[in-house]
């Protein structure tokens, strides 16, 4: 049995997609697992300000996303706070044999990633109105995308090792997985999907302070070559709201999973290498 | 030379305002700053449009000078 449990203040203006992107989010730690979500609980924090019609369309959002995820909203517990939050706690379920954790890396695998990156500071740019309504809508789409069609991509391939890249970025998340399986990982910076625009911010200043703090708490385990450029490299330090998987898998294997994931309709990129163990835990070139 | 306080104010606001000043012309502008966020921030906007930025650290706060 696999349960995890995320909520958060809204980062878009619109009710229902926020609901939706904070299901998606929520419900993502089980796929990344390599379980099958089944049920969930909703948590909701209501602001005094909110109208009943903001609070139906959040948990509608919610409840679309729960319903295709295949997963039956149980119940939930709301209470009343000046800022609003919503999230959910995920009961999943998976074969024991085929949990996947964020330490079993090995030598050689390949790094796989399946969302593009920049939703932490396309959302900066959106709250302060500066986003166009295409990337708006990119992003939004991006965030509310269910990891469930790349998790059901690697099935049968066993990964040596999954996760999902949410607060602490690419490189936080790449850092852990290298770490707990003693292994080093080298990203090629300019091979890293990023969503439209997020360039441009990221060379205008519109970075989230999570970011900077991903980079400071992560000084020492990173090693940034000088051909990196540097507004990708803070789009690899920024932090994803319901980012992508991020899979480390055999050679062998990674071309039967990007075939997949592309018959899917998903986006799967290789970033990167896991090699052995070296003095830092991610080389960024 | 133009000041711009940006102390106290959360990201993206500092960026903003410091680019309004930019864009009026009168160089340099001296932007004071009171956190890490905007500082990175700000030196980024200011490097990547053609701007040079000095610092100048005053107990727990920034001064910024931007100059062409």
């Amino acid at each position: 049995m696999i349960q995890t449990i995320d909520f958060f203040p809204p980062i878009v203006d619109d009710p229902y997609e926020f609901g939706q992107i904070a299901a998606a989010n929520s419900i993502s730690d089980v796929y990344a697992m390599g379980g099958e979500p089944k049920t969930a609980l909703n948590l909701l924090c209501v602001a005094e300000s909110m109208s009943k019609d903001v609070i139906r369309a959040i948990l509608a959002g919610g409840a679309d996303k729960a319903m295709e995820a295949g997963v039956i909203i149980a119940g939930g517990h709301s209470i009343e706070d000046p800022e609003p939050k919503y999230g959910m706690a995920v009961t999943g379920y998976a074969h024991p044999d085929q949990v996947r954790t964020n330490s079993g890396a090995k030598e050689g695998d390949l790094i796989i990633l399946t969302k593009a990156l920049g939703s932490g500071i396309l959302t900066t740019a959106l709250g302060a109105d500066l986003l166009d309504k295409e990337t708006e809508k990119l992003v939004i789409k991006t965030m509310a995308h269910l990891n469930k069609y790349a998790a059901e991509a690697m099935q049968t391939l066993s990964p040596s090792a999954c996760t999902d890249v949410t607060g602490f970025g690419l490189l936080g998340h790449l850092a852990e997985m290298a770490t707990g399986s003693d292994l080093s990982a080298t990203v090629i910076s300019q091979n890293v999907p990023l969503l439209n625009h997020a360039i441009a911010f990221a060379k205008d200043g519109i970075i989230p302070g999570g970011a900077y703090r991903n980079r400071d708490f992560l000084k020492d385990s990173i090693e940034i070559s000088n051909e990196a450029k540097r507004e990708i490299v803070d789009i690899l330090f920024d932090p994803q709201t319901s980012g992508g998987l991020l899979i480390a898998i055999s050679e062998k294997d990674a071309d039967t999973l990007l075939k997949r994931l592309e018959g899917a309709g998903e986006s799967g990129v290789v970033i990167g290498q896991f090699k052995q163990r070296s003095s830092h835990a991610v080389y960024v070139k | 030379m133009s000041q711009v306080d940006t102390r106290g104010l959360s990201c993206p606001e500092p960026v903003i305002l410091t680019k309004q000043a930019l864009e009026q012309g009168t160089l340099p502008v001296s932007v004071l700053v009171s956190d890490m966020t905007p500082l990175e921030n700000i030196r980024r906007y200011a490097e990547n449009n053609g701007y040079k930025v000095e610092e100048k650290a005053i107990a727990d706060e920034w001064e910024l000078t931007i100059t062409k």
